[in-house]
């Protein structure tokens, strides 16, 4: 993910002036996207023990409401931020899919922890699909088994950086005729149906390992 | 608790024609005899094994087999390891959910994941994997889907 890009046009210095004189300015856009960062309201759900991780990141000790993303949604309708916690089962996969599809735009998604980016320590598993990324658009990939609150916390200040990075004008979810309704998959008899959504995702070249 | 060959000689006076056998720390007991030997084990004074902690399907190549380990909280005792042997291409056993209400979501999670089809099961079907899936993944022969396939492969 890049820095942020969008800076406003002020001059800094006219800007400082300013400000000794109690005016403040800004673009719109800064304050669009300042209100946007500062209430991204997540989705509640847990899929492991990444979950457990979450929790104690909305709990008192590091307190993600501080940066705006305490309130946790129980409706996909609400929420703005689909953290994908913990291990996503073949058996699951539909059902996240269709949550995040259900969510209004903007939307935006985290996966925390190793399985959700790539499966982790069960990516051989006839049951544990190798990352959520196959099915939906990742914002943010957050490694870590799980990872600790704090990277929880990082986590979401770089989504806070992405969102502040984006332009009003050229954001996808203004323009006309935009469809972002992901297909969810189906069971198949040995596994889903499809097992990645090619518009998102390429599966790597297979490598062949050779040791000594 | 009484040594495997004691209980062995138990059931073997009960039941005369029951070739029950000692194997390593548990007792062997032909399938087309299983359900005479648990309702044995678990109504006999001197055993009443009336909890089933858990119902296992292993798969060895040759046969599937079932292993049960019983306990007795009546009399603090246990465990019985208990090893139920079928064949692989049609595993059919009995099954002892009438005796241990415990044993309907083992069974069925045996039959889901290795395929042991348990005779006289109230509700036998998958448990773990979806309906739709036509495969029991814990068999040595399965083999997985390629997640990773070109589309094409769809």
């Amino acid at each position: 993910m890049g820095t942020a890009t969008n800076i406003s046009q002020i001059d800094e210095g006219l800007r400082s002036e300013l400000q000794k004189k109690g005016i403040f300015v800004s673009s719109l856009e800064d304050l669009y996207n300042w209100g946007r960062r500062s209430s991204i309201w997540p989705l509640q759900f847990g899929l492991a023990c990444c979950a457990i991780e979450m929790i104690a990141t909305a709990c008192a000790r590091y307190d993600i409401d501080r940066f705006g993303a305490g309130l946790f949604r129980p409706s996909p309708r609400q929420a703005d931020l689909m953290i994908v916690a913990g291990t996503v089962t073949k058996k699951m996969a539909p059902q996240v899919v269709r949550l995040y599809n259900q969510m209004a735009e903007p939307k935006y998604c985290i996966t925390m922890g190793a399985c959700s980016i790539s499966g982790g320590p069960f990516k051989d598993g006839y049951n544990v699909l190798k990352g959520i990324d196959r099915y939906i658009p990742v914002d943010v990939h957050l490694p870590g088994c799980p990872p600790r609150p704090e990277a929880l916390l990082h986590g979401l200040m770089k989504l806070q950086q992405k969102i502040d990075s984006q332009e009003i004008e050229k954001t996808a979810w203004y323009q006309k005729g935009l469809k972002r309704e992901f297909p969810v998959p189906e069971f198949g008899p040995n596994g889903l149906n499809p097992p990645y959504n090619p518009e998102v995702f390429t599966p790597e070249q297979h490598r062949e390992i050779t040791v000594g | 608790m009484k040594t495997l060959e004691e209980i062995k000689k138990d059931i073997e006076s009960c039941y005369s024609d029951a070739t029950v056998t000692v194997e390593g720390t548990s007792l062997v007991v032909p399938k087309e005899r299983w359900l005479e030997v648990a309702k044995f084990l678990r109504t006999h004074p001197e055993y009443s094994l009336d909890y089933l902690s858990s119902v296992t399907g292993v798969d060895y190549k040759e046969y599937l087999e079932v292993v049960y380990h019983l306990y007795s909280i009546e009399k603090k005792e246990g465990p019985l390891a208990v090893k139920v042997r079928t064949d692989r291409q049609k595993g059919l056993v009995p099954s002892v959910t009438p005796f241990w209400r415990s044993a309907e979501f083992q069974e069925r999670e045996a039959y889901d994941l290795v395929g042991i089809h348990f005779e006289g099961h109230p509700d036998l079907r998958r448990i773990l994997m979806w309906d739709e899936f036509q495969y029991h993944p814990m068999r040595k022969d399965y083999v997985q889907e390629d997640q990773d396939r070109p589309e094409k492969e769809f």
